[in-house]
């Protein structure tokens, strides 16, 4: 017997026995290592009788070709046993809890902002900011309710100075100045953000928000007006049908001025917005006074059109069923959590205003 | 303003309901407040007649009567009143009823062993009068009205309109009704002015000084002479008690009455307490006067006064004083019926915090025409009820009223309000409502009634036409689309993402007041101004905010006391930096208190702390569009921060202006506000200091290149002194080759043991690839001695080996 047929003999009954990895290795290391049983051979090649090279080289390299994808079976089978063997051993309670996990909110205000801004950005209003510190001009007088005007008696000013000149703006009507006043019309804009007035009860918070809506352009009239706010609080409250009621009402700053009502009704405790027979009062708007527009150099001549003020916490409360005005400001954690907004609900037309 | 759909119809014939009444005052623009009914127990109250009385058994001062209260049996009634004697026709209260005066209700009782069914009333008892002593005694007419209720006549609901400061001709009844009338709804009654004879001559001279900002511009008067004042005759005290006034006395009720039907105030004085003339003048610095609401006024130079020699009688307009005030013994009066400036009744009135009927009506403009006809009225009333002679009427003027003339352009109708109506019609409307008009060329000459001191232009009339045709013709337009620019501004985008991308950090948005406690404020203002809010609603809010941190620490402790411990809450808004508009910043402010995963299984429990904060700003920030590679940070801060565990954060090394600051809150503050929790960490934002980019995502996006090159990552120890800062090495380092380093990270800092007491120890793994080839180990070999070499010498480092 060769001594080729013995190593293989020998070796082959080694590697189809039980092995663990080390024992595999030293096999491998046996016939493969630098003096390896196997390397030892190939050495040899050369000092055989060149008649039987040929034939001792195939039968070398056939050997070797056997060990090799044997030993690579063995690995195979060995590593598929180990993990086994683990996976056996590495069983989790999986419904142990997860690693915390805090999720922020977004105040219902300032969804509701975005909401309304998302709504008049349909239809081609862009948005403007005042400061929240006016001028008596801005505030009053620029807006046709001069001093001593008993209009002025409806907001609760909050002053800066003894003089009255610096005060909280009452309203976002200042806004309206300031954009006109900043360019040239056509002006299409809404105006969100901090209002003030000295007022605290239930129903009153010394800071709310409100939101201006200002449209000039050539012949713009009241028919706009309605349209406007009918598809606004359609869109706001997701409903197909809206009661809307304008009545006549005063602004100084706007003239002819109407207040709107819409329909409601109570069902098991919720308010049902658009259907019913009580009214609720939503908003104040009209078309712009001339003499707002004089104070703003817009020739009233030429241009005309109207604006709103609506009261952004209001619809929000009416939206989402909220209470108490007040707890809008009062920070309490658990109130924030159960009325505040994901951040990715981010509202918009395409994928909806709410979810 | 208040009224009664039965005095309504003093003013206006119709036959609609009171429903179709309520409706059609809000659709015209008078809003209807409240309706209140007359509560049925009012209806409980019957004309009733003592049939016979009888001493009380067991008390000589009562008096134990049979009463006829319109029904088959008489009721026996137990009564303490000296005039309850046979025959006397008076009010009687049944069981159950509710006294108005007391707000008790009526029981059967028993009084002094007699059994009493329900009371006979007083007039004070029902709110009649103040007249207490003995029982209503009702006169001959009432006999046939036994057994009804006496307060039939008023059964007409109480109707509260929320009238706009615009229309003072609204203040009075006469002025709804018309504009009722021209809505449609009945027609006016025009009343006629009844005759008097003007004996005598009027002998009390008024004078009107001329003075600079003299508030009386006319001022009517008569004299009436020789006047039995009493109480009200039953018509006049119903109506006042309809609309919820106090009867006085015949003279007051007058004047009262004629100022709530036709909206024109009045006066009355005790002529006998005049000193000589009436002067119409400016008060002088420190004037005083008692008033009729018994209070003494102190005058400031300017307020408009009716005086006489002695000194102020009242301020003109306003309220009258209680020197010159009418008595139920007065016998001679001066009736005045003046015009007072608007602008000079409210001035006056503000500085002397003064609300009155009167001052309520003049300050909305009073009707200047009106001062002859009130006179008249009132005169008249006044002869019939409380007899007397009336002098002639004097009429005293600094000005004259200029009648007001608009031209109307038919056509402005329609292009301001979208819809079309006749001229017909047009012209119908305003006659109905007063105006007097010539039909001209192209336009509407109108005479505007003196009445409407609201009306000075086209759009007024406008108003008018539309709000009495109807606001439900108003067509709906469907919104046009077009847009001039778009919806938000890159500022406001910022605002926006910057707003979402801290909530979606675990932080919960709050909106805080603008205003907050002083002493809260003084924590965080540093050398901030102080603003103050002259007329704050409560001292713990009566400053503007100088940072957002007080109210939110203020808010935090609240909730830490709810039993809440590891809180994150934000608020992106204003904070102020003076009383100027437009000296205000928008900041975005996050605060947490507590820990991280408190009572995990799974996780390492430990304080929330500064780097949390810094992650959740730098992460924000990134995602803005901030290279966070560039950010520049050091140490200084506020005062409100620890000095040394806070820094702030600029975008680039330019330091131009502080994008934010994070850090803990300083312990003396903890300290002082008594909070109690593990760590308190905060930071701010300044969203104008955040430079915005110029390119947008499109521009941004638009090139793409990566090496796909081996890289190595390469690790080095490096000690150095204790206050080199982590950043200057990275700075040291990304300077070396930026083109083969790409990604420093401190992995570890060491500070003790085989490390000097004054040194650390930074642990960095760089990673060093080059966008041209593979860098063999010669190549890296060069780049790793270049990072040590120039970490050296910058820093003064060592490599540890």
């Amino acid at each position: 017997m060769s001594d080729l047929k013995k190593i293989r003999d020998e070796f082959i009954s080694k590697l189809k026995g039980k092995l663990d990895l080390a024992e595999l290795n030293q096999i491998k290391s046996d016939l493969f290592g630098k003096n390896g049983l196997v390397s030892s051979q190939f050495k040899k090649i050369g000092t055989i009788d060149i008649s039987k090279r040929k034939k001792f080289a195939s039968d070398l390299n056939i050997i070797k070709d056997e060990f090799h994808d044997l030993i690579n079976l063995k690995i195979k089978e060995i590593e598929k046993a180990n993990i086994n063997e683990k996976l056996e051993k590495e069983k989790i309670d999986v419904t142990l809890p997860e690693r915390s996990f805090v999720r922020g909110k977004i105040h219902p205000v300032s969804q509701t902002i975005d909401e309304i801004s998302s709504i008049f950005s349909e239809i081609g209003f862009s948005v403007e900011e005042g400061p929240d510190v006016e001028n008596e001009y801005n505030n009053f007088t620029a807006l046709n309710t001069p001093d001593n005007h008993p209009a002025r008696d409806m907001h609760d000013t909050f002053y800066l100075d003894e003089k009255k000149e610096r005060l909280l703006r009452t309203h976002t009507s200042p806004v309206q100045i300031r954009t006109m006043l900043k360019d040239k019309p056509p002006f299409k804009i809404i105006a969100p953000g901090r209002t003030y007035r000295s007022d605290s009860d239930q129903t009153h918070s010394p800071m709310f928000h409100q939101v201006e809506g200002l449209h000039i352009d050539k012949n713009i009239n009241m028919g706009h007006l309605k349209g406007c706010l009918n598809y606004f609080i359609k869109e706001f409250f997701e409903v197909k049908k809206i009661k809307m009621r304008f009545r006549p009402s005063h602004f100084p700053f706007t003239e002819p001025s109407a207040e709107v009502d819409i329909g409601y009704e109570i069902k098991d405790g919720k308010i049902i917005i658009g259907e019913g027979d009580q009214w609720l009062e939503i908003l104040g708007c009209g078309m712009v006074h001339p003499n707002v527009l004089k104070n703003v150099k817009v020739d009233p001549t030429k241009f005309q059109g109207y604006a709103f003020g609506i009261g952004i916490d209001r619809l929000a409360m009416l939206k989402y069923g909220i209470n108490d005005l007040r707890a809008f400001f009062d920070c309490d954690y658990r109130w924030l959590n159960h009325f505040g907004f994901d951040p990715l609900d981010v509202p918009t037309n395409y994928r909806g205003l709410s979810r | 303003m208040k009224i009664t759909f039965d005095w309504l119809k003093d003013h206006l014939k119709t036959n609609l309901k009171e429903k179709n009444l309520l409706e059609q005052l809000t659709n015209i623009g008078l809003e209807v407040e409240s309706v209140e009914s007359l509560s049925s127990d009012d209806q409980l109250f019957k004309v009733a007649k003592i049939i016979k009385t009888e001493k009380h058994p067991n008390a000589d001062r009562l008096k134990v009567c049979d009463v006829n209260i319109g029904e088959k049996e008489l009721k026996k009634v137990v009564c303490g009143a000296t005039n309850a004697n046979e025959g006397l026709i008076t009010i009687y209260a049944p069981p159950g009823a509710i006294i108005p005066k007391t707000n008790t209700k009526l029981e059967i009782a028993k009084i002094r062993g007699v059994t009493s069914f329900g009371m006979l009333c007083s007039e004070s008892e029902l709110n009649l009068s103040d007249e207490s002593d003995g029982i209503t005694e009702l006169s001959k007419k009432y006999e046939k009205n036994i057994g009804k209720s006496y307060f039939s006549k008023s059964k007409s609901n109480l109707i509260d309109l929320s009238i706009t400061p615009n229309r003072p001709d609204c203040l009075g009844v006469k002025g709804i009704a018309r504009d009722l009338a021209a809505s449609g709804f009945g027609r006016l009654i025009v009343s006629k002015e009844k005759k008097i004879k003007f004996k005598t001559k009027q002998t009390i001279k008024v004078k009107i000084n001329k003075e600079k900002g003299q508030g009386c511009s006319a001022f009517g008067s008569c004299v009436i002479k020789n006047v039995k004042n009493t109480e009200s005759p039953q018509w006049l005290k119903d109506k006042l008690i309809s609309v919820g006034q106090k009867p006085i006395s015949a003279i007051v009720d007058i004047t009262n009455y004629v100022m709530l039907d036709i909206n024109r105030p009045l006066h009355a004085y005790d002529a006998d307490k005049i000193e000589k003339g009436i002067i119409v003048r400016n008060s002088k610095s420190g004037e005083e006067f008692t008033a009729l609401d018994n209070k003494i006024y102190k005058l400031e130079k300017g307020m408009c006064v009716i005086s006489d020699n002695k000194g102020v009688l009242g301020l003109g307009g306003i309220i009258g004083g209680t020197r010159s005030g009418t008595e139920f013994d007065t016998k001679n009066i001066l009736l005045e019926s003046a015009y007072f400036d608007p602008r000079s009744i409210r001035n006056t009135a503000k500085k002397l915090n003064l609300d009155t009927d009167a001052k309520f009506r003049f300050e909305r403009g009073i009707d200047p025409l009106s001062i002859e006809t009130g006179l008249k009225k009132a005169a008249s009333l006044i002869q019939e009820i409380c007899g007397g002679e009336v002098s002639k009427i004097d009429i005293q003027k600094t000005e004259s009223y200029k009648t007001k003339i608009i031209n109307f352009d038919v056509n402005s109708f329609e292009n301001i309000v979208g819809f079309k109506i006749s001229e017909k019609e047009i012209q119908r409307i305003l006659t109905d409502l007063g105006f007097i008009i010539k039909k001209e060329k192209n336009s509407l000459k109108l005479i505007v009634p003196s009445w409407r001191p609201d009306i000075s232009q086209q759009i007024d009339i406008i108003e008018e036409l539309v709000r009495i045709s109807g606001y439900d013709k108003i067509k709906t337009i469907d919104p046009i689309k077009d847009r001039f620019k778009s919806t938000l501004t890159q500022t406001q985008r910022l605002f926006h993402f910057l707003q979402r991308a801290i909530a979606s950090k675990g932080y919960l948005e709050t909106i805080t007041w603008s205003f907050t406690d002083q002493s809260y404020n003084d924590h965080f203002r540093e050398a901030g101004k102080e603003i103050k809010i002259v007329n704050p609603i409560s001292s713990e809010l009566g400053v503007l905010r100088n940072s957002i941190f007080s109210n939110l620490i203020m808010y935090m402790c609240k909730n830490l006391d709810r039993g809440f411990k590891d809180l994150s809450i934000f608020e992106i808004g204003p904070v102020f930096t003076g009383s100027n508009p437009g000296e205000q910043k928008t900041v975005v402010c996050g605060l947490s208190a507590g820990k991280k995963s408190r009572l995990s299984w799974i996780d390492k429990e430990r304080n929330i702390d500064l780097f949390d904060a810094k992650r959740d700003v730098v992460q924000t920030l990134s995602e803005v569009g901030y290279n966070s590679d560039h950010f520049f940070i050091d140490s200084k801060t506020p005062n409100y921060y620890h000095p040394g565990k806070s820094g702030r954060i600029f975008l680039d090394h330019s330091k131009d202006k502080v994008a934010a600051y994070f850090g803990e809150i300083h312990p003396n503050i903890l300290k002082k506000i008594d909070i109690k929790t593990e760590n308190l960490i905060g930071f701010e934002i300044f969203l104008e200091n955040l430079k915005l980019s110029r390119k947008t995502l499109k521009d941004q996006k638009l090139k793409f290149s990566v090496s796909d090159f081996q890289k190595s990552e390469r690790d080095f120890a490096f000690v150095v002194n204790k206050d080199v800062e982590a950043q200057e090495l990275i700075g040291v380092i990304s300077n070396v080759n930026p083109n083969l380093i790409s990604n420093i990270k401190v992995f570890d800092v060491y500070e003790g043991e085989n490390i000097p007491d004054n040194q650390k120890s930074i642990a960095i793994s760089i990673t060093i690839q080059s966008s041209e080839k593979t860098l063999n180990d010669k190549d890296l070999e060069k780049i790793n001695n270049s990072i040590i070499e120039a970490v050296e010498n910058k820093t003064g480092a060592k490599i540890r080996s």
